[in-house]
């Protein structure tokens, strides 16, 4: 039984590690107001959501295409897809009252026994459930994943099923003794304690005959031998024991099946989470076009920063941009021009769109990659200027160290901590060193010397974006294709702080 | 040739005297870091005797090198440490058979001994003789194995031990067990009902899942219940239990002397081997000096000391090799230079490598020539020493005066600041008397002082002198070289150190 909402034919997994840069993602593209808004509050969402949405870097284009037709299905049935949600919910409670798992180490397996056998019962309740929910609403169901879902709990949970399961579990209540097979092991001691069902009674007749003529040797322990029956007591568990694992791995398998439905389940929940608040807010949310990991495309409309809309509850400034065939995205432009929000909604969207999700536009269009690196300058790591930008090489190494020709790097006004001369030299040298492989490269800088040296360059596969001001000062907060510009309107920001400020 | 030990060559004159006490230079050359990491976790072989006691003749270290040299066979160490970890077994079950006071376990504990004895010794003589031997120890005591394990003694007791193994194997049988009353007969078919539950829940299973069995136990804990259960299932096949009893009367002490010994001494070379090969991934190397009992001319190439570098090693930091040699008339290294700068780190593993090359063993460097030594003698200033300056500066001549009278002509001595506490010039007339004792005796010596004028004293005495780094004095180099003494942009250079150039960029991003 597999559940398969991730992928078409394998499980998502569950214990893979985050990107050894998970953290620079997070900090830089603020990802925690994107894992809270799809989470509500819920731990295990919040895990779920942030396992999947780091994973979508390993992943192609035909997963990214499933993941979106099994979205579309819970934009459509959001109540039924909750529904289903909760009853694995609903299991892993089951298994919260009854740890097994853990209890399994050093407990009396009797006891072992009787705790299993019992979170077996519960589950098959669960199970019926699942059952029922199938047969009401299969039909109002069309992506493949939910219908390959659907059609799998049909066959395998029909009613002979759940009997045959009954009347193992009776069995395992142990009311007419205890039956062991057992062979002769290191030491002539007792070995391989095997759990036996005994012979049928209808058969036993004919048996009989045979075995007659075996002896039966038979003794009882005192009731006052405490030391006897403590040593019995044991031995019935050797027996159970080499059930409990058959047992205790049954209800794992239950377990696992729900912590998996629950997990994949759980990353569409968050998704509808995520989009009944955008709803709310106004702000658009589409599902991108991936083009292949060789392709250099990237074009869209109203891409906007989710994590900012998330976080002012309101619609924000969004851009336009087509970037189809470039692979170096150079950004200038004035101080709080939304230069550093568009490198966000860049990360962002490439992100949301490798996991299945739909991105903050009106349409996107990207090709996808197999790395996502962020080079955001780290103020808190000021010291002298001298120990900062050997910080700041330190991690583009670390960055370089694990590149691939098809990934995207984000850098954010780095390699600043210095003269511009010397600046602009590492910075042309790391840029020019990785776009020439055909990385793509998204480099917000001030650095005019850079930004403009490359211009001159006339290269085919740059584009050059402007963070634009009105002719009287104010800002769109738009980009726009533009040629890098000498100043970056620091007196603009000066002005508005210090002469507003006396008016 | 009879076999009788793996580790001395002469074994009929019964002159091995094994030192049980610990050597008194040990601490100062930090021998004793060296030979408890060498001897770790093998306390149950009494070990540090062998380390205790060097050998006398280059024949005995010679015998040494040739089984030392072919246990770095993959496969012949592999035989070995096969053939001990189930000799550690054997003693267990053995022990646990003489504790036992249930016949029948007690018994069927022997038989276990018993039967891994003989793949035990069946296993050594076939790995043995798929290898192509060339030491005298190990071809002699291959000679004696495989004529062991043909022995009427042997094959009896390996026939027997299969015999009644495969019998007892047979034995099936089922308990019943409801509230206190047990039922003990023959199996009789009854199915599996675990397999029929694992069948039933298999489709869920998603991937791996945790096992619940417990581990092959090696120990035992029967009680009363399961001895009377094995008296009934005794009674079920009695002609295996009277042939069980018969067998355990008739193989007593089965184990051989000879292979026990065995068992225990090549764990000399094992433990070594096994110790030395954590330093070769860093790059460290060992050799087979030649060791010789006339030739003072001795060298070393890139030796080390080998307690700092195990120490070291586990910090991860680098380990700075040194040389040394001596040609002609000269005998005496004379250390001199900065502190910190590895004077005494030098001192130590001079005296080291004539320890462990005394023993018959690799030592550090990629060349050596050492000289057989008949005593060892240091002489480190003890810096904790609270005592009157006149005190202690008697105590160093006393010292010194007892280590003179004890040398020979092949003793080597090894002297570390000693005669600090007095003025220079009491030093310096001082230290030329002994050098002169040291001389006169023909002494190989190291000697770490801060008195220049030894190191030009005379045609026996080399001048060493530890080096410091001048850009940055405050770091050691921990070089000591053979020298006179003397008495005496920056960005783009950060990026090149991250090697973040559009060069590097080119050959670090493969295509």
């Amino acid at each position: 039984m597999k559940v398969f909402l991730m992928y078409k034919d394998r499980d998502f997994d569950v214990q893979q590690q985050l990107p050894w840069n998970a953290p620079d993602l997070t900090q830089d593209l603020e990802l925690d107001t994107l894992f809270n808004a799809m989470a509500l509050g819920d731990e295990f969402l919040r895990e779920a959501v942030q396992k999947v949405i780091f994973a979508g870097m390993k992943d192609d284009c035909d997963s990214i295409l499933f993941r979106q037709s099994v979205l579309k299905d819970c934009l459509k049935n959001p109540v039924i897809v909750r529904n289903l949600y909760k009853i694995a919910e609903d299991a892993m409670e089951t298994k919260q009252k009854n740890h097994w798992g853990w209890l399994l180490e050093n407990s009396n397996p009797a006891y072992v026994m009787s705790v299993s056998v019992g979170a077996l019962q519960m589950f098959v309740g669960n199970l019926k459930q699942l059952r029922a929910m199938a047969d009401e609403h299969a039909d109002k169901f069309e992506s493949e994943g939910f219908k390959t879902l659907f059609a799998m709990i049909k066959k395998e949970l029909d009613a002979p099923y759940f009997t045959l399961i009954q009347n193992h579990l009776r069995r395992l209540e142990f009311h007419h003794g205890i039956l062991i097979g057992v062979e002769l092991g290191r030491g002539n001691e007792g070995s391989n304690y095997i759990l036996r069902k005994p012979l049928d009674k209808k058969l036993s007749l004919v048996q009989r005959l045979f075995t007659k003529k075996s002896p039966v040797y038979t003794f009882r322990i005192e009731t006052r031998d405490e030391g006897g029956s403590k040593a019995l007591e044991e031995l019935r568990n050797k027996g159970i024991k080499s059930a409990v694992n058959a047992v205790a791995q049954s209800a794992d398998h239950i377990d696992s099946f729900f912590s998996m439905l629950r997990f994949e389940l759980g990353f569409y929940v968050g998704c509808l989470n995520l989009h009944e608040q955008l709803e709310k807010i106004g702000e658009p949310a589409s599902l991108p076009q991936p083009a292949a990991l060789t392709e250099r495309q990237h074009a869209f409309q109203g891409l906007y920063d989710i994590c900012l809309a998330l976080t002012v509850k309101g619609k924000v400034v969004s851009n336009d941009i087509d970037a189809d065939k470039k692979n170096l995205i150079l950004i200038t432009g004035a101080n709080q021009g939304g230069k550093s929000t568009f490198l966000r909604s860049i990360g962002l969207a490439q992100m949301m769109m490798q996991c299945g999700m739909f991105v903050a536009a009106d349409n996107f269009r990207a090709n996808i990659c197999d790395g996502l690196f962020t080079h955001f300058k780290r103020e808190e790591d000021i010291t002298m200027e001298s120990g900062k930008l050997d910080e700041e090489l330190k991690r583009t190494s670390q960055i370089v160290d694990r590149l691939s020709l098809n990934s995207i790097v984000l850098f954010n006004e780095s390699f600043a901590a210095t003269n511009e001369r010397e600046g602009s030299e590492i910075a042309r040298q790391i840029t020019t060193g990785l776009v020439e492989k055909g990385i793509k490269v998204f480099f917000v800088t001030h650095q005019y010397e850079f930004a403009h040296g490359l211009w001159d360059k006339k290269l085919g596969n740059a584009i050059f974006l402007r963070a634009d001001r009105q002719a009287d000062g104010t800002r769109t907060y738009k980009l726009a294709v533009g040629e890098p510009l000498q100043t970056s309107y620091g007196e603009d920001l000066y002005k508005r702080i210090f002469v507003t400020d006396k008016s | 040739m009879t076999f009788k030990s793996i580790l001395f060559i002469k074994t009929g004159e019964g002159t091995n005297k094994i030192n049980t006490e610990v050597p008194p230079f040990f601490v100062d050359l930090n021998l004793n870091q060296i030979i408890d990491a060498v001897t770790a976790e093998r306390d149950i072989y009494d070990l540090q005797p062998f380390f205790y006691t060097p050998l006398q003749s280059e024949d005995a270290i010679l015998y040494r090198h040739e089984i030392m040299q072919e246990l770095t066979s993959d496969t012949l160490m592999a035989a070995i440490k096969t053939f001990a970890g189930k000799m550690i077994l054997i003693r267990k079950y053995l022990a646990l058979s003489e504790k036992l006071i249930y016949k029948n376990f007690k018994e069927g504990w022997f038989l276990e001994a018993a039967a891994l004895y003989c793949e035990t010794v069946n296993d050594l003589v076939n790995d043995l003789s798929a290898l192509e031997l060339k030491s005298r120890g190990l071809l002699s005591f291959r000679e004696y194995l495989t004529a062991y394990a043909k022995s009427d003694g042997f094959t009896a007791l390996s026939a027997d031990t299969k015999k009644l193994s495969a019998d007892l194997s047979t034995v099936k049988y089922s308990l019943h067990i409801n509230g206190l009353t047990v039922r003990v007969r023959k199996y009789e078919g009854e199915t599996d009902f675990s397999i029929e539950v694992a069948q039933t829940f298999e489709k869920f299973k998603q991937g791996t899942v945790k096992d619940y069995r417990t581990k092959l136990r090696e120990d035992s804990d029967v009680n009363d219940v399961e001895a009377r259960i094995v008296d009934f299932v005794a009674k079920l096949y009695p002609a295996i239990f009277a042939a069980l009893d018969n067998y355990f009367e008739q193989h007593t002490n089965f184990v051989a002397e000879t292979i026990s010994v065995f068992d225990r001494e090549i764990q000399f070379y094992v433990a070594y081997l096994e110790f030395i090969a954590k330093f070769k991934p860093a790059g460290l190397q060992f050799c087979y000096p030649q060791i010789s009992a006339v030739n003072k001319e001795i060298f070393s190439n890139n030796g080390f000391d080998l307690a700092l570098a195990n120490k070291l090693i586990s910090e991860g930091s680098a380990i700075v090799c040194n040389g040394f040699s001596l040609t002609g008339k000269e005998r005496i290294f004379v250390v001199s230079g900065p502190n910190q700068g590895g004077k005494t780190t030098f001192a130590r593993m001079f005296g080291q490598l004539h320890y462990l090359g005394g023993l018959g063993c690799p030592v550090p460097g990629s060349e050596a020539r050492l000289y057989l030594f008949d005593r060892l003698f240091t002489h480190f200033e003890k810096t904790e020493d609270i005592k009157d300056l006149r005190g202690k500066l008697q105590d160093d001549l006393i010292r010194v005066y007892e280590i003179l009278n004890q040398a020979t002509p092949k003793s080597i001595v090894i002297i570390n600041e000693i005669l600090t506490s007095t003025t220079l010039q009491d030093a310096i007339f001082l230290s030329k008397k002994v050098i002169e004792k040291i001389i006169e005796l023909d002494l190989l010596c190291v000697w770490v002082t801060f008195v220049e004028e030894l190191s030009t004293y005379g045609e026996k005495t080399v001048s060493m002198v530890s080096i410091i780094n001048p850009e940055n004095p405050a770091k050691s180099t921990f070089r000591v070289i053979r020298k006179p003494a003397d008495g005496l942009s920056y960005a783009i250079a950060i990026a090149e150190k991250h090697h973040l150039t559009y060069k590097s960029l080119q050959e670090r991003i493969k295509s």
